[in-house]
């Protein structure tokens, strides 16, 4: 176990190295350097400048020097927020994403599991129909579309909930449900998929012709086997949680990672750019570490064969 | 095919003969502006009503249909093709070259996709000077998206290919001497066409919601140009005192995406029942 734990960190070093590279060279492809809108600057001053956001000498150069920079954990001075170094805005913009990241995560899996065994243990009854229903419409709705529905509804038609801005626990209710709203209909449809799919397995069929009590059966038979196969789904809800946040963050003012990160590209802020980019590879290098790893846990085959894939 | 199949194809039908209609349909062009009708309500002059610059909503949403659609087919369109001639190679050839691909497959797959598409995007959009400014907005997206789309059916055409290399009917055909190009051609690709096809039927609404949300937050589709999520955009910044505008453009990414995906569901059932996208 711990020798496939430590197979799985290390493969996941490589590819911070390509998303580092990648990021570099698609930022260095793209026109124009972020001092280009200001006027002609005298070359000693332009020189200056580019000194201190480390944009002399050639691409290999600057290269090299980034990464050792990155080794170190300097991220480099932001091209936009004058005197903030990217590490600084990180700093306080991670915890807010994560923060709504987490909370999104417990609503959509609880909610989705939830939802999704009532509907599979209920088949072709009207609690399974409308649930089915509702989660196709759950799946079909952009983020945005769920948020500004919210907001009409709970922000301003109700004035319930603030519909912007991050200032408390009050305010991540409607961001958290936004972001939620999707991974969530799709864990519901999944969950009872999974479960009426093994009710019809033999193994089921084996344990009721044996006498064993039905509220067993399902415990002990339905239910562990079906969650088995949606926790296949974690790795990829944390990938569209994250990739959410940047809707939602915009919808409700939240200054999270993904609201940087927006203005950041419009902005031609690079070093911003770059070190959003990273930080959201590392979350997703832990996420899919952590799902292998508990699924590795809860299923001992994948433990064994763990090389192979 | 089922009943709700059927009417996911009604709706994607009606909203393809929209986008294709365009703005004749609403009897306005879609960047006509009559500042005198700003901001109005829907009414039998304008149907779903006027944007802050008094052009018509309805107009404007055939317009921005028709992008987001074309967008979408693009993208997969792109990523089927590329995915079919990677996987393919990869689950054929298999052995070095198979582990070589499917290491880069892994690699794209941990990248963090929306930003990648993002910088992908742009830098497309800088490098495509020939074209037209629409055009141009409309290939880097579809490119970029496609890019993002095609290491999933890269897999699911490597894993499917495999599977076909040991039949029976395989070995029958190379015994009788065809070449592995027409093995794969005319044996191998029809068998595993119905799960190709059920996958890109989950595709193209998996790029409309992509699309409308990069154009939402906007760093897809651009001012003056418009698709759906330009316009939910638009519709949210005024979303406080005209509703309308936002409302209409979400009912037919809504429709859209619902349409798609009960297509989707019914396809599936009919043709690979056991294919999960």
């Amino acid at each position: 176990m711990i020798r496939y734990a430590l197979g799985r960190v290390l493969a996941g070093i490589p590819v911070l190295w390509v998303v580092a590279t990648v990021t570099f060279a698609l930022l260095r492809f793209l026109p124009g350097g972020p001092f280009d809108k200001e006027r002609v600057l005298p070359p000693e001053i332009r020189h200056n400048l580019e000194r201190r956001y480390a944009l002399e000498g050639t691409l290999a150069h600057q290269y090299v020097d980034y990464l050792e920079r990155l080794a170190r954990g300097d991220l480099g001075p932001s091209y936009k927020y004058v005197g903030r170094d990217v590490a600084d805005i990180l700093r306080d913009a991670v915890p807010v994403s994560l923060e709504l990241g987490a909370a999104a995560f417990a609503l959509a899996v609880v909610g989705g599991i939830g939802l999704g065994l009532a509907a599979g243990a209920r088949r072709d009854t009207a609690v399974d129909r409308s649930i089915a229903l509702g989660s196709l419409v759950g799946v079909s709705a952009p983020s945005f579309v769920v948020g500004a529905g919210l907001i009409l509804c709970f922000g301003l038609g109700l004035g319930w909930l603030p519909a912007g801005l991050w200032e408390g626990p009050l305010y991540a209710v409607l961001p958290a449900c936004t972001l939620a709203a999707l991974p969530l209909a799709y864990a519901a449809q999944l969950t009872r998929a999974q479960v009426a799919g093994v009710m019809d397995q033999d193994y089921v069929r084996t344990a009721r012709a044996l006498g064993v009590p039905e509220a067993r059966v399902r415990r002990r038979h339905v239910l562990r086997n079906a969650l088995l196969a949606v926790m296949t789904y974690f790795g990829p809800l944390l990938a569209i949680l994250l990739t959410g946040s940047f809707v939602v963050e915009r919808i409700f003012a939240v200054p999270g990672m993904g609201r940087y990160f927006v203005t950041a590209v419009t902005n031609r802020d690079y070093p911003l750019v770059l070190g959003v980019t990273l930080v959201y590879a590392v979350l997703v290098v832990l996420a899919n570490l952590a799902v292998d790893l508990l699924y590795a846990w809860l299923d001992p085959r994948i433990r064994v064969g763990g090389a192979e894939r | 095919m089922n009943a709700r199949g059927w009417v996911g194809l009604v709706i994607v039908l009606a909203l393809a003969g929209l986008a294709l209609a365009g703005d004749r349909l609403a009897g306005y062009r879609f960047d006509a502006q009559d500042t005198a009708q700003a901001l109005a309500a829907p009414s039998l002059a304008h149907w779903l009503g006027c944007d802050a610059l008094g052009r018509d909503l309805f107009a404007r949403l055939c317009e921005g249909g028709r992008v987001s659609l074309l967008v979408a087919v693009g993208a997969t369109a792109l990523a089927l093709a590329l995915g079919l001639g990677y996987g393919a190679l990869a689950g054929w050839v298999g052995g070095r070259l198979d582990a070589l691909l499917m290491r880069g497959v892994d690699v794209i797959y941990a990248l963090p996709d929306v930003l990648v598409t993002v910088l992908l995007i742009e830098v497309l959009q800088a490098a495509l000077t020939g074209l037209p400014d629409l055009w141009r907005r409309l290939a880097a997206l579809a490119v970029a998206l496609g890019f993002a789309g095609f290491v999933g059916v890269a897999r699911l055409v490597r894993a499917l290919v495999l599977q076909a290399r040991e039949e029976v009917w395989v070995e029958a055909a190379r015994a009788s001497g065809a070449s592995p190009g027409r093995i794969l051609l005319r044996h191998v690709l029809p068998n595993i066409a119905a799960p190709l096809f059920v996958s890109a039927a989950f595709r193209i609404p998996a790029a409309i919601l992509a699309e409308s949300t990069l154009s939402f937050i906007g760093l897809g589709i651009q001012p003056p140009f418009s698709s759906w999520g330009t316009l939910a955009n638009d519709g949210f910044e005024a979303m406080r005192s005209y509703p309308h505008l936002i409302f209409f453009p979400c009912v037919a990414i809504l429709c859209a995406l619902l349409g798609f995906h009960l297509l989707g569901e019914a396809l599936r059932e009919r043709l690979a029942p056991r294919f999960r996208a």
